[in-house]
């Protein structure tokens, strides 16, 4: 079993709801990321999801592309990322996911990256650009390695492929909440409900929404009907809003404790 | 791709298997490349350039002719049949040069459908006249101020904004890559060049050419020129990529002869990256070359030893407009003109009877400013 099966398995002998916390890996720099990681641990988020810096992650509204356009200026890079995650796991069990654009996995290599990911304590992979039918033996190889793919299912997604998706996911599915890119958005999408219910017909596997999610009500409306939430946009954005502040990690922390609804 | 585009990448690929065996949609399409667009284009014989470079015979196939002034109609037309088959109301498109920007705008035009391009700020700013002529066929052209504000992040804005609209809105993608079905569905629009090509070659000289040169950036205008002649073993491809500031420079475009294996905007084909897989900035003074990425036939291609693929630099290129100019009297644009410029180089070690068929694949008045700059005209 690992990390993030158990995280999911004492959420739900709890009767909880997982908060999984995404930021940009070494934006404003990596030792910055270990700090916030720490933090988040502290502040009750369940699984941490840490974005890979990619040239062009079209996936990506504004904030999080500028956030990797600054991490990439600093050199920030998978080997990087992956010697941060080994030294974090001499501190902290918090499950870690790595969401990655496909090219720096197939330039490193594939097999060569899983097992160097495993070997550094990552739990899942994310991977927005790479449609499960092209990523079949990445997750096999993965899979076999104890770490998690997982898998998207969006709003346009045939009935069809729902069936496919949630069976070949693993650790959770992504259910993104709407047509578009990440982002903040005013309003959460409508018929969320309604498709997580279509979703759970097909399987026990947890499913969690992100995209658009910025605020706490929009995190209990969530909770309502999914097993967890992400955010990430409004959490880099919060970074963003206080670089160069030395009370960063902790405002952001406070920033996350809000969203989450546990007290400040 | 992102999951969200999955559903209509199917529909995009349904529809166009149906349109290819519907005798009514080709019909319409002919239609409209006849009629609308001008084909079939010339194949011409370029005499003078031919004698200045010392080879026997250089055709022209004269993409510059077309309506809109370059072979990027021959793919938005068949592009927009199919959004009008799927009920789209909106196109968009990304445009480096601003010709396939412009072939868009135009047939959103003709069809009464909303059309938005992606274009790069450095590529609004050295090809003007283009931005100007899409505004006035009603488009809305969107600046992209992201990475290298060329080509290659308009594509990326694009998708983004596909993602968001994909209920409503086609992407009709100018280049033989992203997705598929795009790079064979493009190919396959683009492939009326080396049909027409093929005819007109074989009634002209009751044979076979022995080579077939084209320009690469994406590399609609060369596949469309060599597919069709695939399987005429004889027939040597050539496509030609910009080496924009010199290969060593680090400053260019030459994804097939400098790349590595890679994936970008949906497709594994060439890439310009480094080691971390992280995408190159490109450069060219042909916006149309001016990409990071290739189609993922031409990698094929080369892989199998079926073309070969060379690289000509920016200065050499501004020498191969003004050739073809001062010789013919046609001004290229600046992509083809890579492409002019290559036939010096094999003039020098090809046979004294070769006919040699060069894909001209625009014309050059959107490049006239840009070029007087560089040249103090």
């Amino acid at each position: 079993m690992n990390r993030i099966e158990k995280k999911f398995n004492e959420l739900k002998r709890n009767n909880r709801k997982a908060f999984i916390a995404f930021i940009t890996a070494g934006y404003p720099d990596l030792r910055t990321t270990a700090r916030l990681a720490m933090e988040f641990e502290r502040s009750g988020v369940d699984i941490l999801e840490l974005g890979v810096p990619f040239s062009d992650p079209m996936a990506d509204g504004p904030i999080i592309q500028a956030a990797s356009q600054a991490a990439l200026k600093k050199k920030v890079n998978m080997g990087g990322i992956l010697e941060l995650v080994k030294k974090l796991r001499r501190y902290s069990q918090i499950p870690i996911c790595l969401m990655t654009y496909y090219n720096p996995v197939f330039c490193f290599g594939q097999e060569r990256f899983i097992r160097l990911a495993r070997t550094c304590g990552v739990d899942g992979l994310i991977i927005p650009d790479l449609p499960p039918e092209e990523g079949k033996g990445l997750i096999k190889y993965a899979a076999k390695s104890g770490i998690d793919v997982i898998c998207f299912i969006s709003p346009t997604t045939s009935l069809q492929r729902i069936k496919y998706i949630a069976g070949i996911s693993r650790g959770f599915i992504y259910y993104v909440s709407l047509t578009g890119v990440t982002g903040a958005r005013k309003y959460l999408a409508t018929g969320i409900a309604g498709r997580l219910k279509l979703v759970k017909k097909y399987t026990a596997k947890p499913v969690c929404v992100g995209f658009g999610v910025s605020r706490h009500s929009q995190v209990a409306d969530i909770n309502r009907v999914a097993d967890g939430v992400i955010v990430g946009s409004a959490i880099v954005k919060k970074i963003e809003e206080h670089l160069g502040d030395p009370g960063l990690v902790s405002k952001v922390g406070d920033f996350v404790r809000n969203l989450k609804g546990s007290r400040v | 791709m992102p999951e969200t585009l999955v559903f209509a990448l199917e529909e995009l690929e349904k529809e166009y298997v149906k349109a290819t065996s519907d005798t009514k949609f080709k019909e319409q399409l002919r239609y409209y490349l006849s009629e609308y667009a001008g084909r079939p284009t010339p194949l011409y014989l370029a005499r003078r350039l031919s004698e200045r470079l010392g080879i026997a015979k250089i055709y022209l196939k004269r993409e510059d002719l077309l309506h809109t002034g370059a072979h990027k109609i021959n793919n938005t037309l068949g592009q927009v049949l199919l959004a009008l088959k799927m009920k789209k109301v909106r196109v968009i498109a990304e445009t480096g040069a601003g010709q396939h920007g412009v072939a868009t705008a135009t047939v959103a035009a003709l069809f009464g459908l909303k059309c938005d391009v992606y274009m790069g700020t450095e590529d609004i700013r050295r090809q003007r006249l283009n931005v100007f002529r899409m505004k006035l066929l009603g488009a809305r052209v969107i600046p992209v101020d992201s990475g290298s504000r060329t080509l290659k992040d308009a594509m990326t804005e694009a998708l983004r904004d596909w993602v968001t609209n994909v209920r409503d809105t086609h992407y009709i993608i100018g280049t033989v890559a992203g997705p598929h079905p795009y790079p064979q569905m493009v190919r396959d629009f683009q492939s009326v060049i080396g049909k027409e090509a093929k005819q007109q070659i074989l009634k002209k000289e009751k044979r076979l050419p022995d080579y077939l040169v084209a320009c690469v950036g994406g590399g609609s205008n060369a596949m469309g020129l060599f597919h069709p002649f695939f399987k005429e073993r004889s027939v040597k491809f050539i496509g030609v990529e910009a080496a924009g500031l010199g290969l060593s420079s680090g400053r260019h475009a030459a994804t097939l002869v400098a790349g590595s294996p890679g994936v970008l905007h949906g497709c594994k084909s060439d890439l310009l990256e480094d080691k971390f897989g992280q995408v190159k900035i490109a450069h060219s003074i042909a916006a149309g070359l001016d990409y990071p990425g290739v189609g993922p036939e031409h990698a094929y291609y080369k892989s199998i030893g079926r073309a070969s693929y060379a690289a000509v630099s920016d200065k050499e290129a501004l020498e191969g407009f003004t050739l073809l100019s001062e010789t013919e009297g046609i001004i290229p644009a600046l992509e083809p003109a890579h492409a002019i410029f290559y036939l010096k180089k094999l003039s020098r070690r090809i046979k004294k009877n070769s006919i040699v068929v060069v894909c001209l694949s625009g014309r050059g008045d959107k490049d006239t400013e840009e070029v007087s700059m560089r040249l103090g005209l």
